[in-house]
């Protein structure tokens, strides 16, 4: 079975700056590090190839520096990486996005199987997985919190709904994304590290693509346009309450009452 | 990053018309958060005078669709076809994709419920439009342009988004975060039954059995809360938290560390990374107020937070900042609680 798994480089801290001109986050010189609900992805690949065997391949879109994680993932035990990149595709909306990035898979090979994050933790859209499998014109699935069953031509897998749990089966090839905590991720290896340092990581621009239009590309492929970034609000109604405990107290019985929850 | 030095075709946005909201709903039952949206949208549409429709797929779900004449839609599309018994994400943006041909609405408006945020997407690829996710604010310009704002990067920054040159435009929107009209008593608008050629409705996925979850009960459905954060020494502790939120019949949630150190279930933990609520009342108890702890609680309407430190940023959110020792003023005001209920009883 081969499976892929697009993974993304996040910023490590949520403090990012902005430019005000284009509206475009300013990554240079933020460190960065593996969208943290990537990893689960990983897990939830190696274990598959554990059981069934087959390759577990990465791809991520991004700057060069996300190689990084590319390399991560090479020490976790992922065998081959890509990594989508061109000024080109620069200011990518989900849709100019998750196009990119089912141009890239074309470009990889053929997959069984093709797994996302939850969610990043910067965009946090979580709509990145949904949209490469509309592109790629596959079935998929989110919410993943278990693969119950590996069978030869589908899945059996629990999604989680909030009220309840639905159990289903999907054809392959198709698209997950899955849930933190689906699987412990493991910590990448020393071992592993070294064994893979000179693994190649295939750069893919879009020179290389099927379609190599530019206006389907970063942001002139993008429908949405971030108009501004600001900083959120403060509520203004602010009451401070000093003194003894008993006072406190005493004047919260007050107030609740008062709002008519006591 | 380039651009490309090309005119745009513009699209004639005079060709579409009206704001559509997806009727969330399993098994005919109505998600509350479609209340919620198609109050916003009637907001918006009266802004630019147009008709505010839903639209529901489902299986037997023509008799529930009255349901939403009370909340004076224009129409109500329904795609009624035993195939579309439960979400399939194929079958269903098939349906939904057939819905925006034949309507052509300008904006699109759905819950970013685990069903509303698949569909979305997928619809938004199948139609090449944008999609904003999880939108706190909405507004609309005259020239139907939707004003989609949105927080990221953990609450950090929110985003002014717009899709100025495609349609129609799609938002998610979480439950909570609009406020639901009042249900009116007489019924108006229309049901209009759709239809669809059968083979568009068949799926690489099956439902093979839905299981209820354990009984639990969902903080975000909570009127009252009681929030315990790190300022609770010992998980022996929660019982106090606890008894407050039992004596307001509210529930218990908790910050991160707490459920990081196994003391309450992630299900509880409110934030960013864990549910956004929308109270009527809330209480924090030893929470300093990090704005992944305030991005899921800061819609609530009354709250109040108990913290030593008079510098701690929850004073910033709350409406009612008690600086105080929380092992003194939560027992103290747990005592005038039952007493109250004493008296009262
Ligand atoms: C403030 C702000 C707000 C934004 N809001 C929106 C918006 O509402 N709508 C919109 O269309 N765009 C929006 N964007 C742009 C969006 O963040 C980017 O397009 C981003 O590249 C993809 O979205 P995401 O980070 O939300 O990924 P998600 O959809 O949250 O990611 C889900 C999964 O997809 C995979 N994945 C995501 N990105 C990559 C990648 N680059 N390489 C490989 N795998 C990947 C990973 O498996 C990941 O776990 C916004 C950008 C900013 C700065
Ligand atoms: C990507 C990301 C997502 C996150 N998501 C979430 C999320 O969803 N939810 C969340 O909660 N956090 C989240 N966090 C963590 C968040 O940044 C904070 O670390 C966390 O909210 C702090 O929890 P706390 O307020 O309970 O603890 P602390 O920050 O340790 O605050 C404890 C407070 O208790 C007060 N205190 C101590 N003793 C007493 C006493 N006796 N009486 C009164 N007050 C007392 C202290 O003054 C202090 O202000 C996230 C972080 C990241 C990076």
């Amino acid at each position: 079975m081969n499976i892929l798994v697009c993974i993304k480089q996040v910023p490590d801290s949520n403090k990012v700056e902005v430019d005000p001109v284009t509206g475009v986050l300013k990554r240079n010189g933020v460190e960065s590090k593996m969208n943290p609900y990537d990893l689960y992805a990983i897990e939830t690949a190696l274990r598959i190839k554990e059981e069934k065997g087959g390759t577990v391949s990465v791809i991520s879109m991004g700057p060069g520096q996300a190689e990084a994680i590319i390399r991560e993932a090479f020490a976790m035990g992922v065998d081959h990486g890509a990594l989508i990149s061109d000024r080109k595709f620069g200011g990518a909306d989900v849709l100019a996005t998750s196009y990119t990035i089912s141009q890239g898979i074309k470009m990889m090979g053929e997959f069984d199987l093709i797994l996302c994050g939850k969610q990043t933790t910067d965009g946090d859209t979580a709509q990145v997985g949904p949209e490469i499998a509309e592109w790629l014109n596959i079935p998929s699935l989110s919410n993943v919190s278990k693969i119950a069953e590996i069978n030869d031509s589908d899945l059996v897998v629990e999604m989680d709904m909030t009220h309840d749990i639905e159990i289903a089966k999907i054809q392959f090839p198709c698209l997950l994304a899955v849930d933190k905590d689906i699987v412990m991720p493991r910590l990448p290896s020393y071992v592993k590290k070294q064994e893979t340092k000179n693994r190649e990581v295939r750069v893919i621009s879009l020179a290389d693509l099927e379609d190599k239009n530019e206006k389907n590309y970063g942001l002139n492929g993008s429908p949405t346009q971030v108009q501004r970034i600001f900083p959120p609000e403060v509520n203004d109604h602010r009451e401070i309450w000093n003194g003894t405990s008993a006072e406190i107290s005493n004047q919260l019985y007050k107030k609740l009452n008062e709002l008519k929850f006591a | 990053v380039e651009y490309v030095e090309e005119a745009v075709e513009a699209i004639d946005k005079s060709l579409w018309n009206g704001i559509a909201v997806y009727v969330d709903h399993i098994d005919g039952q109505i998600h509350p958060v479609t209340y919620e949206l198609i109050g916003k949208a009637k907001e918006l549409a009266a802004k630019i005078n147009h008709p505010v429709y839903a639209v529901i797929m489902g299986s037997n779900i023509t008799g529930q669709c009255r349901e939403l004449c009370h909340y004076a839609v224009d129409k109500v599309f329904v795609y009624d076809y035993p195939q579309l018994d439960r979400f399939k994400i194929e079958p269903y943006t098939k349906v939904f994709e057939d819905f925006v041909q034949k309507i052509k609405p300008t904006a699109i408006l759905m819950g970013a419920t685990p069903v509303g945020r698949q569909l979305a997407p997928r619809l938004a690829a199948r139609l090449r439009t944008g999609l904003t996710a999880d939108c706190t604010i909405l507004d609309i310009n005259e020239d139907t342009d939707l004003i989609q704002i949105r927080p990221a990067f953990g609450g950090n920054i929110m985003a002014q988004i717009v899709t100025p040159n495609h349609r129609p435009q799609m938002a998610t929107v979480r439950y909570k975060v609009m406020d639901a009209p009042k249900r009116n008593e007489e019924e108006s608008g229309e049901i209009v039954p759709c239809e669809i050629s059968e083979e568009k409705l068949s799926s690489n996925v099956v439902v093979i059995d839905i299981i209820e979850k354990e009984k639990e009960q969902f903080i975000e459905a909570a009127e009252v809360l009681v929030v315990a954060g790190r300022g609770i020494k010992k998980e022996e502790d929660l019982q106090m938290v606890q008894e407050l939120a039992d004596l307001l019949g509210g529930q218990l949630a908790c910050t991160r560390p707490l459920m990081e150190a196994g003391w309450i279930d992630a299900k509880r933990q409110v934030g960013l990374s864990g549910r956004t609520v929308r109270p009527k009342l809330i209480i924090t108890v030893g929470v300093s107020g990090s704005v992944q702890f305030t991005a899921g609680m800061n819609n609530s309407e009354h709250i109040i937070a108990i913290n030593k430190d008079e510098n701690a940023s929850i004073f910033k959110t709350a409406h009612y900042g008690l600086i105080g020792d929380l092992y003194e003023i939560v027992p103290n005001l747990i005592h005038q609680l039952k007493q109250g209920k004493e008296i009262s009883a």
